[in-house]
């Protein structure tokens, strides 16, 4: 895939460990806080998870908002296989889910969550499928992780955590309540042969 | 040149013989294996170990498809795919274009077939004008024109009126009569075999008793008419339980099996793949084990392919849009060897070779099937336990239109002599 | 429902030629992607841009109106592109064969071709040849796999499971495409199924499909959560199958009188055309029970999940 100066050795993919449930924690907290300082009128703000993880990690933002003494946060999901440009080149087919957003978008901030933040092209694709429910005053993005690599003209407003990777490396998120694992981020280092 | 066949195991089931011997064929007739001993000519010599040499194989159901459908078989194509089958006589059916409904149609197919068919070729004549089953053809003339058997085959005389006058006027000139047994009012628009498949894929069905009645009432016409009324393509189990009723009574009625009916069953069909597209259809399990049970006790006693050849544009179409029809000159000696005797050993070689011989040609009232001295050096010689490949690719039949390519089967004619001289050989 | 992340299932076929040849895990996985189609279809915008850029042809060699105008407002919903060819309109009437018209189709680049055909298997036979996805949109009286599916669909919606359901089927069972794949898709989804109609309509030999027989209406209502009306034709052929309509409503029909058997939640369907007073009384047609309108909006649905999942696959 890239041919590197360095003729590295190492056999097996080396799995490293970036966060743990409390880091996960701290990452989402921060993220909370940053929403809540930027978004004075919360009552307008809505949070699109994309699914499976990213609806869990809103909600979960959700929450912490919440648990800081706000009021209730509204919450949606906006499933993007619909709106992906890669339709017709792919082998097989992940299941599409129903999306869900409170409306009227009118006047409304959504911003939409996902776990990993890679290429942008997910994000176009949320963005898209948005537009089709109505006309939001803005939208925005949160991600637990950037892990770099954008391919269109987007950026993150709210990480977690910024984790710079190689192109041959994976990065391997877990969340409780949806892969019934405990909370977890790795970086997979993949060697190819 | 004058030939010796060496040390085979020799099977004429006319004359009850069956042993291994020489076999010398001198001017093109068996011989006396003295008669060799003449000094003007030289003397082939065929090596026959471990084969069976047998009167040349007669197969009394052939569609050859001249005049008129030259792009699917020609009589010359015919011929040379009946060769490589092990057949040195064969029988064609009337339904070509024109219609061999007359004298000199008949003249035509006798022509051409003498001037290109490296076999020998039968023509049959219609029962009915224009196959129509409305006015009879002219029997009399077809009698003396050379056909050696009447019948509509690929459609069936629905006015029993009509098939008892038939029968009756076949009897004055001397002719069988060949029966395509199928009742038009119960088989309707059906395609394949009524039963389970049928209703699982909506294929429209052609039931079992669409063949039945019409073989009831050929029985019935046979005894009312006193005249042999041969059914062609057996392939219900009812049809066997008729016929063998009929025969313990002696009423002049036989029956043909063709191998794709006891080589394959209705399931065949079910990815709409119209090389198993024929009529009568692929039956049930039930029915092929009335076939073999008939073939066993003689209520079945000849064997035949329906070699039905159709080109490629005309089977690629939609599954009951398609013809009818497989090919199977080539494949029908080794199925039959492969299932009859070697798998299901329903019967032994003798009885094999007497199947595709003396029936036959007693039916016809030829001088054929078999190895007696002086008669017409029409001979084959089969290898029982030869394992092969059927490759439809190599067939020698211009159409393709066969359920058995890539089969692995045992069991092959290794050379086809008529009139003394090889016409094909492995 | 399924909860998310529990199945691992994805889509990898560019054809649905029928209902038969899915697994149960197929079926249900279509019918979860209708729910998020569905769900398009309540947007201000009721457009995606799944397809776009595919070519979508409805080639319809049989007449229908109700399967065509719904496989195109799906594809028109995905963004494809629609083109829509008639019996009349095609080389076939001229004497081109299906293979020919078809090949000429996909030298258009036709992406997707929606085959309505008199003839069973001709959907296969096009699949076998061609690199474009084929969607089965009836042919012959073998299958009818979108119909049958937004059947299931609609039960799902209604009941919340199929599983362990009495379905009755009732009419003309024989000619019966969407009979044929009712019952596949009904029996590997676990429902109970028993076809009711005149033995000549409805022979036994259906009982080895797995199903069971009736010719007592009256008796099989009363255990019924849902019962389907097949249209009843009496024509041409069919005259030798049965003695008239007047008999058939007064065997099989569903009177009012009949409906009083049924469970007050069992529910009416009709794939339609209704031939009202005949199969159904016209009032129970549109009463409480009938969910035949419920059938058609989520025929939209199903279809923009079939064509969005058979049409999205990468083709070789």
């Amino acid at each position: 895939m890239t041919n590197n100066q360095n003729a590295r050795t190492s056999p097996a993919p080396a799995t490293l460990p970036v966060m743990d449930g409390e880091a996960i924690n701290r990452a989402l907290r921060r993220i909370a806080h940053e929403i809540i300082e930027r978004n004075p009128e919360l009552a307008s703000v809505i949070l699109a998870g994309i699914p499976s993880r990213g609806v869990e990690i809103a909600r979960r933002i959700a929450g912490i908002i919440e648990s800081l003494g706000k009021s209730p946060i509204e919450t949606g999901v906006i499933d993007v296989s619909m709106h992906r440009d890669d339709v017709g080149k792919r082998a097989e087919l992940p299941r599409v889910r129903a999306s869900w957003l409170p409306l009227p978008l009118e006047n409304k901030t959504v911003i939409i969550v996902d776990d990993v933040f890679f290429t942008g092209r997910t994000a176009r694709a949320a963005m898209d499928a948005i537009s089709s429910f109505g006309r939001p005053a803005r939208i925005q993005l949160a991600a637990l992780i950037d892990r770099g690599h954008r391919e269109l003209p987007i950026r993150v407003d709210y990480v977690g955590k910024n984790l710079p990777t190689a192109a041959g490396e994976r990065v391997r998120l877990r969340l409780e309540n949806v892969d019934g694992e405990p909370d977890a981020v790795w970086l997979i280092k993949e060697e190819n042969a | 040149m004058n030939t010796v066949i060496r040390n085979g195991r020799i099977i004429d089931p006319a004359n009850e013989r069956d042993e291994v011997a020489d076999l010398a064929i001198v001017d093109g007739r068996i011989a006396n294996l003295p008669a060799l001993r003449t000094p003007q000519s030289a003397i082939d010599e065929i090596d026959a170990t471990g084969l069976i040499v047998c009167p040349g194989l007669i197969d009394l159901h052939v569609h050859l498809r001249e005049p008129g459908f030259g792009w699917k078989e020609t009589i010359e194509s015919g011929a040379r795919a009946a060769a490589a089958g092990g057949f040195t006589t064969i029988v064609c059916m009337p339904n070509t274009s024109p219609v061999a409904d007359s004298p000199s149609t008949i003249a035509w197919i006798k022509d051409r077939a003498a001037e290109v068919a490296c076999v020998n070729v039968l023509p049959t004549g219609t029962i009915s004008k224009a196959l129509m089953g409305e006015e009879l053809a002219p029997l009399g003339s077809l009698a003396q024109a050379g056909v050696v058997a009447i019948t509509d085959d690929g459609r069936c005389v629905q006015n029993n009126e009509l098939m008892r006058r038939a029968v009756e006027y076949a009897r004055m000139v001397g002719l069988p009569v060949f029966d395509h047994c199928q009742d038009y009012n119960l088989v309707g628009a059906g395609v394949v075999h009524e039963g389970y498949w049928s209703t699982l894929l909506g294929l429209p069905g052609w039931p079992s008793a669409g063949e039945e009645a019409i073989v009831m009432r050929n029985v019935l016409l046979a005894e009312l008419c006193d005249h042999h009324i041969h059914c062609q393509h057996i392939s219900a189990a009812g049809s066997v339980r008729i016929l063998r009723e009929a025969q313990a009574r002696g009423v002049k009625i036989s029956g043909e099996v063709c191998p794709h009916h006891i080589a394959l069953t209705d399931d065949a069909i079910q990815n709409f793949d119209t090389n198993f597209k024929m009529n009568p259809p692929l039956r049930a399990k039930e029915d092929v084990a009335a076939l073999l049970e008939g073939i066993a006790d003689g209520t079945l006693a000849i064997l035949a392919s329906d070699h039905a050849p159709h080109a490629k544009f005309e089977k690629e179409v939609e599954f009951d849009a398609a013809p009818f029809g497989i090919v199977g000159l080539e494949t029908e000696l080794a199925l039959f060897l492969d299932l009859l005797v070697h798998k299901n050993k329903t019967i032994d070689l003798p009885r094999l070779v007497e199947m595709f011989t003396v029936n036959p040609a007693r039916l016809l009232q030829i001088d054929a099937g078999t190895l007696s001295p002086k008669r017409t050096a029409d001979v084959t010689l089969i290898d029982p336990e030869l394992e092969w490949t059927f490759e439809a690719s190599a067939s020698q039949s211009i159409s393709r239109n066969t359920p058995f390519d890539g089969w692995k089967l045992k069991g092959r004619a290794v050379r086809t002599i008529v009139g003394g001289r090889t016409v094909w050989a492995l | 429902m399924t909860e998310p992340g529990k199945s691992e299932t994805r889509w990898q076929r560019k054809d649905l030629l029928g209902i038969r040849e899915l697994s149960a895990e197929e079926v249900t996985f279509i019918l979860d992607t209708a729910d998020a189609f569905k769900e398009v279809g309540t947007r201000e915008i009721k457009k995606v841009p799944a397809l776009r850029g595919k070519t979508l042809v409805n080639f319809f060699v049989e007449p229908s109106t109700r399967t065509r105008t719904s496989f195109e407002i799906a594809a028109i919903r995905l963004s494809a592109d629609v083109i829509n060819i008639s019996a009349t309109s095609s080389s076939l009437t001229k004497g081109e064969t299906l293979k020919d018209t078809a090949k000429i189709l996909e030298a258009n680049h036709a992406d997707i071709i929606v085959l309505r055909h008199g003839s069973s298997g001709a959907p296969q036979f096009l699949a076998e040849r061609l690199r474009s996805s084929i969607i089965n949109a009836g042919d012959g009286a073998h299958e009818h796999p979108t119909q049958a599916l937004l059947d299931l669909y609609t039960i799902r919606e209604r009941k919340g499971a199929v599983a362990g359901l009495h379905v009755v089927i009732i009419g003309d069972i024989l000619f019966s495409r969407v009979a044929r794949s009712n019952i596949f898709g009904l029996l590997k989804l676990g429902a109970r199924v028993t076809l009711v109609g005149p033995s000549t309509l409805v022979p036994r030999e259906f009982e080895k499909l797995g199903v069971t027989v009736s010719y007592d209406i009256d008796e099989v209502l009363p255990t019924a959560d849902v019962v389907n009306l097949l249209r009843i034709q009496h024509e041409r052929q069919r005259k030798e199958y049965f003695p008239g309509v007047g008999e058939y409503i007064r065997l099989f029909g569903l009177t009012k009188d009949r409906a009083k058997l049924l469970k007050p939640d069992c529910l009416i369907m009709h794939p339609g055309p209704i031939n009202r007073g005949v199969e159904i009384d016209s009032e129970l047609a549109d009463g409480a029970q009938s969910v035949i309108l419920d059938q058609v909006t989520n025929g939209l649905a199903i279809r923009m999940a079939v064509l969005y999942l058979c049409g999205g696959i990468a083709t070789p």
